[in-house]
């Protein structure tokens, strides 16, 4: 992709695509290109470039909000968020490594995307924090949704729609999120050389149990082996993680409960930066990054160790289990087209999706990069499409194959 | 409040549709009686009524495609319905339409525990949700104060918030899959008990969607566990301005309360004479701060705020030591309709959401504005999210009180806009704001929206006349006027 605008302006950013609409020319968006490999690759070879409606235009600590230009870097964001001892919940990934990416991601992609990391299973995804939308629909209409205020239901929230839709339906300009407070405290509670199906367990009973954990994974010992945390990296064991997060009196005390939860089974315990570093890494999906294939799967959390035996019969190489069993990460050598069904196949038998996040672009285009849909789901998401975008302008084929 | 003109060629198929009715649900199933149909006429928006033309109460979803899709064919509008206790009218029935009423879908299919999910049908209660789960220390958490009676269905329609969404968030939130009928008969399954759509969030689109979009026909909620300690401070200040600062600085410090409640000083004597809480009786606005998780965190907490409402110049400061007193400052609080209802004959509650620290700004434009109308007001408040509930008290039998009531409404609502904040934060829009919509959203804006409603309902059958103040066919909506040429090439920085 070699031409293409620069957008200064939400003004400019209609104005452009009211030109590719006139010129029936598509439009591959794109805020700095660190997700630029995720998805299909778009059929638009005429860049509209985002990454200049930057910087934070509203941040109120105290309202827990923010507003920011899509093209604002995460880390920036992230920054300013860390002066208040405030952060995003949803604890996006940045995913450079693992899309051998080498740009700065933006708050517009992590939308875009609706990235989430360990803490969503209990603080929700993008989605859930987004509040509001300015964008350009594939008409050229500068339109609106959602406000700056959490409890909204005026009119439909268009934001859940924009959140996760690769920029598809919207050329987003401005986002507005929710921003929370950072836990005073955080500690890991890990339990030692566990089966997948008995890690599972573990984490299921973490999960009901009264002690708000905010990150329940799974590192089998060749994943384990990998980490920068020597507690987990030089066990030679499987790694069942768990943490908690909040006040400190508080997570003294969950602590101690979880310990006498898991009472006969070997348990170490990881203080603030060691926590740090083992989330990071398994939300950036650091101990496959070897793996040339890698697949996310999103699945009934108590399914998680039998649909993982399964796919070990597909040529699953690595594993990691995030979400308590709900979200697993599969690395393989390679993918044929067969096995990728098969790994549809297994997911479909509980319920749930498959992506395929690494893969290179060949593959990508004969392998589904998102999960089929039923007929009549595909139909209904089509005709969402077209009413925002009827031409498929906005980044058409990146998410499913243009027919006809 | 203008509701879409009945259309006469449907009024004439009357008797033919119910007969057809009658072979896809059971006889019984399809109310046609004219007295009968009566109980029908509102929902808990109580100064709009109209009987529908007939109400069909399925009990399952073939028949509620079957019933759908026999409209469509014959240009009939439905009306779905729950428990009917929308604050906005978005199950105000329409004259020629047909009532479609989703109450025999009473039954909690699964409860999941291992999935922390429950399977459940939209006619169930919100609260028999909670109950069916709480002795395994379980519960959902989206509470509105209808919770009793509201429907997870109407729930989902309107994505209902409560005092609890600070926290654990609005049914948005807490929803992992739903089952939707589309007017043409289509049954989709949106997730399941996964996390995240993938494909377009259509749950996330369905949920607040005011019934404009399908007919819901099973929902799987996440459950959370029961925190194992609450406990709730009360704290009286002397102004508006010095309870609102509290609020901030609360948040500021980092804690976020499972509940936080402002009520101004005419909400709190109403409540104290209604049900006596103990409420400090010389206090202009009052707070009700919940904190929840294990002892140790909600001492630890409860010291906290204690240390910050002193700083603000608390009048008094009293914390729950037992459950019953916890509910008891409480009860006041969630009987706080009620209490001001016995006051007036007739009470109007409006539902705008704003920045929270334009509070003390938008408090007192809302007392000139009562000076104005003649009317007096009090005010309960979400305080933690910025959801403000102003009533807004009149008599119907006074001749155009009513209609000063309502642009009284009107007045705080448009105020609540032009402070940044939105018209409604949990109650809908339904008829009851339709007409507002545009102080808030553009012409394309709100056509953008109307497009999304063509993608499921391109004939526009589905709950016509609410949320949308003008309505667009679905053709006009999808034209697009195109300048081939016209515009060769943008004004924009090229690479």
């Amino acid at each position: 992709m070699t031409e293409g605008f620069q957008a200064e302006t939400p003004e400019q950013v209609a104005e452009a695509v009211r030109w590719a609409v006139s010129s029936d020319t598509p439009l591959a968006l794109r805020g700095n290109g660190s997700k630029s490999a995720l998805g299909r690759a778009t059929d638009a070879h005429t860049v509209l470039d985002l990454s200049r409606l930057a910087g934070i235009s509203l941040y109120e600590p105290e309202e827990l909000v923010m507003t920011a230009g899509v093209g604002t870097r995460l880390a920036d964001i992230e920054a300013a968020l860390k002066e208040n001892n405030q952060q995003l919940a949803f604890e996006p990934p940045f995913w450079t490594s693992l899309l051998g990416a080498n740009e700065e991601p933006t708050i517009g992609g992590v939308m875009a995307c609706n990235l989430a990391g360990p803490r969503r299973y209990k603080a929700g995804a993008a989605r859930d924090h987004l509040l509001g939308v300015q964008g350009v629909t594939g008409r050229g209409d500068a339109i609106k949704t959602g406000g700056r205020v959490v409890k909204n239901v005026t009119g439909y929230d268009l934001c859940k729609l924009a959140a996760g839709s690769y920029g598809t339906l919207l050329a987003m300009t401005e986002v507005t999120f929710k921003v929370l407070p950072a836990a005073e405290k955080a500690r890991t509670f890990l339990l030692m050389g566990l089966s997948p199906a008995d890690a599972v367990k573990a984490l299921g009973d973490a999960a009901r149990s009264p002690h708000e954990v905010s990150g329940l994974a799974y590192l089998p010992d060749r994943a384990a082996a990998r980490s920068a945390v020597e507690y987990v990296s030089a066990t030679g064991q499987s790694v069942t993680a768990v943490r908690v997060e909040g006040p400190g009196p508080s997570v003294e005390y969950r602590c101690g409960a979880l310990r006498d939860m898991f009472a006969d089974i070997q348990v170490e315990e990881l203080h603030s930066r060691n926590t740090r570093t083992l989330w990071r890494e398994i939300g950036e999906v650091a101990p496959l990054m070897d793996a040339p294939v890698i697949w996310r799967l999103s699945v009934p959390p108590a399914e998680g160790a039998a649909v993982a035996a399964a796919l070990s019969a597909q040529g699953a190489e690595a594993l990691l289990f995030d979400w308590a069993g709900g979200l697993i990460w599969l690395g393989m050598a390679s993918l044929a087209a067969d096995q990728a069904a098969a790994v549809r196949a297994d997911v479909d038998r509980v319920g749930g999706h498959a992506t395929l996040i690494r893969a290179d672009e060949a593959l990508r285009a004969v392998v589904p990069v998102f999960h089929p849909q039923p007929a009549a789901l595909a139909a209904l998401s089509r005709r969402v499409k077209d009413s925002f975008d009827p031409h498929h302008i906005l980044n058409r084929g990146r998410m499913v194959p243009e027919t006809g | 409040m203008q509701m879409p003109e009945p259309d006469k060629k449907v009024l004439a198929q009357r008797g033919s549709l119910v007969a057809a009715l009658r072979n896809v649900v059971p006889p019984d199933s399809v109310i046609a009686d004219e007295q009968a149909l009566k109980a029908f006429e509102c929902d808990g928006l109580t100064a709009y009524r109209q009987p529908p033309m007939i109400a069909v109460l399925p009990e399952t979803v073939d028949q509620v495609a079957e019933v759908l899709k026999l409209c469509q064919d014959r240009g009939v509008k439905v009306v779905p319905r729950g428990a009917g206790t929308s604050l906005s009218g978005g199950a105000l029935p329409l004259a020629d339409g047909v009532l479609l009423t989703m109450t025999k879908f009473n039954r909690i299919l699964e409860v999941d525990f291992d999935n922390r999910c429950a399977v459940v049908q939209p006619g169930v209660t919100n609260l028999a949700i909670t109950n069916a789960v709480q002795d395994e220390g379980f519960y959902y958490a989206p509470d509105p104060s209808s919770q009793i009676a509201c429907t997870i269905g109407g729930n989902v329609a309107e994505n209902s918030g409560g005092v609890h969404c600070l926290k654990y968030g609005l049914t948005t939130n807490n929803i992992l899959g739903l089952q939707v009928v589309l007017m043409d008969g289509t049954v989709l399954r949106l997730g399941g008990k996964h996390l995240d759509s993938e494909g377009y969030d259509l749950i996330g689109l369905m949920t607040g969607s005011e019934g404009l979009l399908g007919v819901v026909t099973e929902v799987t909620v996440r459950l959370l566990r029961a925190p194992e300690t609450a406990r709730a401070l009360l704290i009286g200040f002397p102004s508006n301005e010095a309870g609102g600062d509290c609020v901030a600085k609360i948040i500021a410090a980092g804690i976020i309360p499972a509940g936080l409640e402002m009520m101004d000083r005419f909400a709190i004597q109403a409540a104290e004479e209604f049900c006596q809480p103990g409420y400090p009786m010389d206090a202009e606005s009052l707070l009700i701060v919940e904190l929840d998780g294990p002892d140790a965190e909600v001492e630890y907490l409860v010291s906290q705020v204690r240390g910050i409402a002193d700083a603000c110049g608390a009048l008094s400061i009293r914390v729950s030591e037992s459950e019953d007193e916890r509910l008891n400052f409480w009860a006041g609080r969630k009987n706080a309709f009620p209490a001001i209802g016995r006051l007036s004959p007739d009470y109007y509650c409006m539902d705008g959401t704003i920045p929270r620290h334009k509070l003390p700004l938008v408090l007192t434009r809302m007392a000139e504005m009562s000076r104005h109308y003649g009317l007096r007001v009090a005010n309960v408040f979400h305080a933690g999210d910025g959801n403000l509930h102003p009533l807004i008290l009149y008599d119907a039998n006074n001749p155009g009180e009513l209609e000063k009531a309502e642009d009284f409404g009107s007045d705080i609502l448009k105020l609540c806009v032009e402070v940044g904040g939105v018209l409604t934060g949990e109650h809908g829009v339904g008829v009851e704001k339709r007409d507002l919509m545009g102080a808030m959203f553009s012409e394309e804006d709100l056509n953008q929206q109307q497009r999304v409603k063509c993608a499921f309902d391109p004939d526009g059958y589905l709950n016509p006349g609410k949320v949308f103040p003008v309505l667009h066919r679905c053709a006009e909506l999808g034209r697009m006027h195109i300048n081939r040429g016209q515009m060769p090439f943008p004004d924009l920085p090229r690479f």
